[in-house]
């Protein structure tokens, strides 16, 4: 195979719209207003900040804090996100009945109409990744399959499901996949520490910049 | 009385005579051999309200990928377009294809309840409605939008199956750009997370600097409104970036600091670098859809070869076509200006002589990248010349062999 590199230069090629022609769109936060603001001279800070970042159409709203808190599903793969909360393996076993996830999924897990949640039965594998793309033994992150639960599961009833719930879903399907151990309970601090196979066995994607080739040294 | 006036006179007189006892069929011409109108469609309120194409014109999407859609769950998951009876650059928001991650429901979306968030890593998060979309400045574009699974293979016998997953539309909408700055993004900011609201809230990480580039958050598509499967009432495009990155019936948009790893991301990403990097941006790409595969040229003559060409990188700077396997390579005509990763119709004129014989296209886009065949693939990855695997975006040549009775196949092998 020949070398091929990621490099993070910009492109040599001057392009129209290469990166000089961004908008310096971060120059608000490091601006001098921020700095004096944390210094306390609040007064100050509002009339350089105004010129700074003021918004140039006006349009919109603020949103509430409760109603960021009620849309803001994501889950980094540190964690911060994740509501307080905790569910067992146990728990989870009941639940994956309770909430119907058996009927798409098999009771195993596997052999219904909705994709399979166990990993394939390869036997022993040198790489993890060999299991398949199967969720809750793909994912690098647990902070994924807790993420994807919450937002999309069960299927036409999403978002039903509370926090302790879906710990206690997560936490089963990571038992069935020989990820945690049975009297594992998964809550914030727990959940973004485990140690999926596949944690390092994911590409990184290449940093990206306006009129960049796909792939350095990659004629095609 | 002018002579013309009387002309008519004349005209209405004979032709009451003529209905008394013949009926109107019978006032045309003797002459009789132009073809005629098999009737005249009737007029309804519909029809004057919303027009509808000819019913000789059939032209249909497929489901596609190996699934059924809907399938029995009510989710569409690929749905291919009609690239063989394409013409010009513009797919039909009817017909342009529709991909979903795993599968989804369609969401029917009350445009007046409907609502943008801007938030996380900024200094003033936003709410907006879809009319306060709309008073921001607006751009149209054309651009292509490709799945990563279009993918040519020996098995697909028309260039729907080979190469329908992709489709090209003038979208019209505010720049993300507008909207980030009227945010404000934060040091820290290098990333955006985009969702949906369909049932499983597809969401993808995209990097800061192609949300500051030419993002374009998208409420008109053809000239009316996005289509429901297309992410009605607000859609976002990433140009050049794989399909999935394109999140359709958006609600939100939280700027990170960090790779978010979604389901969505999680399931296109792989494990070796260069197929993630070639499976981001797309790369030059074209498709002969005339002739192409199961189509038949009834005799030998003068053809008009006619396709399409795109990339990820940006315009297409050429194209060039052989009708000799790629031993020979002729420049073909760019109709029509090439616009950023948008569909860029190029056609040849061409005699064929009634020899079996094989059509390939090559675009080179305005980086300088060329479209390579499966062998140029091959032997860069020095894979073996029967297992060409090609990484990321398959955007290798298509061949389409014609046979000496006029059929044309698939030629890949
Ligand atoms: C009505 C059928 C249905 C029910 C009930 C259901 N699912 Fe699913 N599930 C699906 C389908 C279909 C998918 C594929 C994604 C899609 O098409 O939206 C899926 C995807 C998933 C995935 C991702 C699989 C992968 O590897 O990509 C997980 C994990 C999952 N479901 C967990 C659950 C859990 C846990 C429950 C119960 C709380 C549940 N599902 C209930 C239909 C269902």
């Amino acid at each position: 195979m020949r070398s091929v590199s990621f490099s993070r230069k910009l492109p040599s090629r001057a392009q129209p719209n290469s990166l000089a022609a961004l908008p310096n769109f971060r120059r608000g936060e490091t601006c001098l207003a921020r700095k004096l603001k944390l210094l306390g001279l609040f007064l100050l800070s509002v009339g350089v900040c105004a010129q700074a970042q003021s918004p140039t159409y006006g349009l919109g709203r603020a949103p509430t804090a409760e109603e960021v808190a009620a849309w803001d599903i994501a889950i980094s793969p540190d964690g911060k996100e994740l509501p307080a909360g905790s569910g067992s393996v146990a728990e989870g076993e009941e639940l994956y009945v309770q909430k119907t996830c058996f009927v798409c999924h098999g009771l195993n897990g596997t052999g219904a109409t909705a994709p399979r949640l166990i990993k394939r039965d390869v036997g022993e594998v040198d790489d993890p990744w060999d299991y398949g793309r199967v969720l809750p033994i793909r994912s690098p992150y647990a902070t994924t399959v807790w993420d994807y639960i919450n937002r999309g599961m069960p299927l036409g009833l999403e978002g039903t499901l509370t926090p302790d719930e879906v710990y206690s879903i997560v936490a089963y399907l990571l038992f069935l996949n020989d990820v945690i151990e049975e009297d594992m309970v998964l809550d914030q601090d727990s959940l973004p520490k485990i140690e999926m196979p596949n944690r390092t066995n994911f590409a990184r994607v290449p940093d990206w910049f306006p009129g960049q080739p796909r792939l350095e040294g990659y004629p095609y | 009385m002018s002579s013309k006036q009387s002309d008519r006179r004349e005209f209405l007189k004979r032709g009451a005579a003529l209905a008394g006892g013949l009926g109107l069929a019978a006032a045309k011409p003797a002459s009789g051999q132009l073809p005629d109108p098999e009737g005249m469609i009737v007029g309804t309120d519909e029809l004057v309200g919303y027009g509808k194409r000819s019913r000789f014109e059939n032209s249909q999407r497929i489901p596609h990928g190996g699934r059924h859609s809907p399938d029995a769950f009510g989710l569409d998951f690929h749905i291919a377009a009609p690239l063989q009876e394409s013409v010009g650059v513009i797919t039909p928001s009817s017909l342009h294809y529709v991909g979903t991650t795993r599968g989804s429901f369609v969401p029917d979306i009350d445009p007046a309840k409907h609502r943008l968030m801007i938030h996380g890593l900024v200094d003033r998060e936003l709410v907006f409605t879809m009319e306060e979309l709309r008073r921001f400045p607006s751009v149209t574009r054309l651009h292509f939008i490709e799945c990563a699974g279009n993918r040519s293979r020996s098995s697909h016998t028309t260039v729907q199956e080979t190469h329908g997953m992709t489709s090209c539309a003038e979208w019209t909408g505010v720049l993300l750009s507008t909207l980030l700055e009227e945010a404000g993004v934060q040091d820290g900011g290098e990333w955006i997370v985009a969702e949906g609201v369909e049932e499983v809230k597809g969401a993808s990480t995209i990097p800061i600097n192609k949300a500051m580039d030419d993002c374009l958050l998208c409420y008109g598509m053809n000239g009316e409104a996005v289509r429901p499967q297309q992410g009605y009432p607000l859609r976002l495009l990433v140009p050049g970036f794989e399909g999935i990155f394109n999140v359709k019936w958006l609600r939100r948009i939280k700027v990170v600091d960090q790779y978010y790893m979604t389901y969505n991301d999680y399931g296109h990403l792989t494990q070796d670098p260069a197929t993630a990097a070639l499976g981001y941006q797309i790369g030059p790409k074209s498709v002969i859809t005339f002739p192409s595969g199961s189509q038949r040229l009834p005799e030998p003559g003068f053809y008009e070869i006619s396709g399409l060409a795109w990339s990820g990188g940006g315009k297409v700077a050429r194209v060039e076509i052989s009708t000799d396997g790629g031993r020979s390579w002729q420049d073909a005509d760019i109709r029509g200006e090439p616009q950023p990763m948008a569909h860029t119709r190029f056609s040849m004129n061409w005699t064929w002589d009634g020899n079996e014989c094989e059509l390939q296209s090559r675009c080179t886009d305005e980086l300088g990248q060329v479209q390579p065949s499966r062998a140029q693939v091959a032997a860069f990855w020095n894979q073996p010349p029967d297992q060409v695997r090609v990484k990321g975006q398959d955007n290798s040549i298509q061949p389409w062999r014609i046979d000496s009775d006029g059929n044309v196949h698939n030629a890949i092998s």
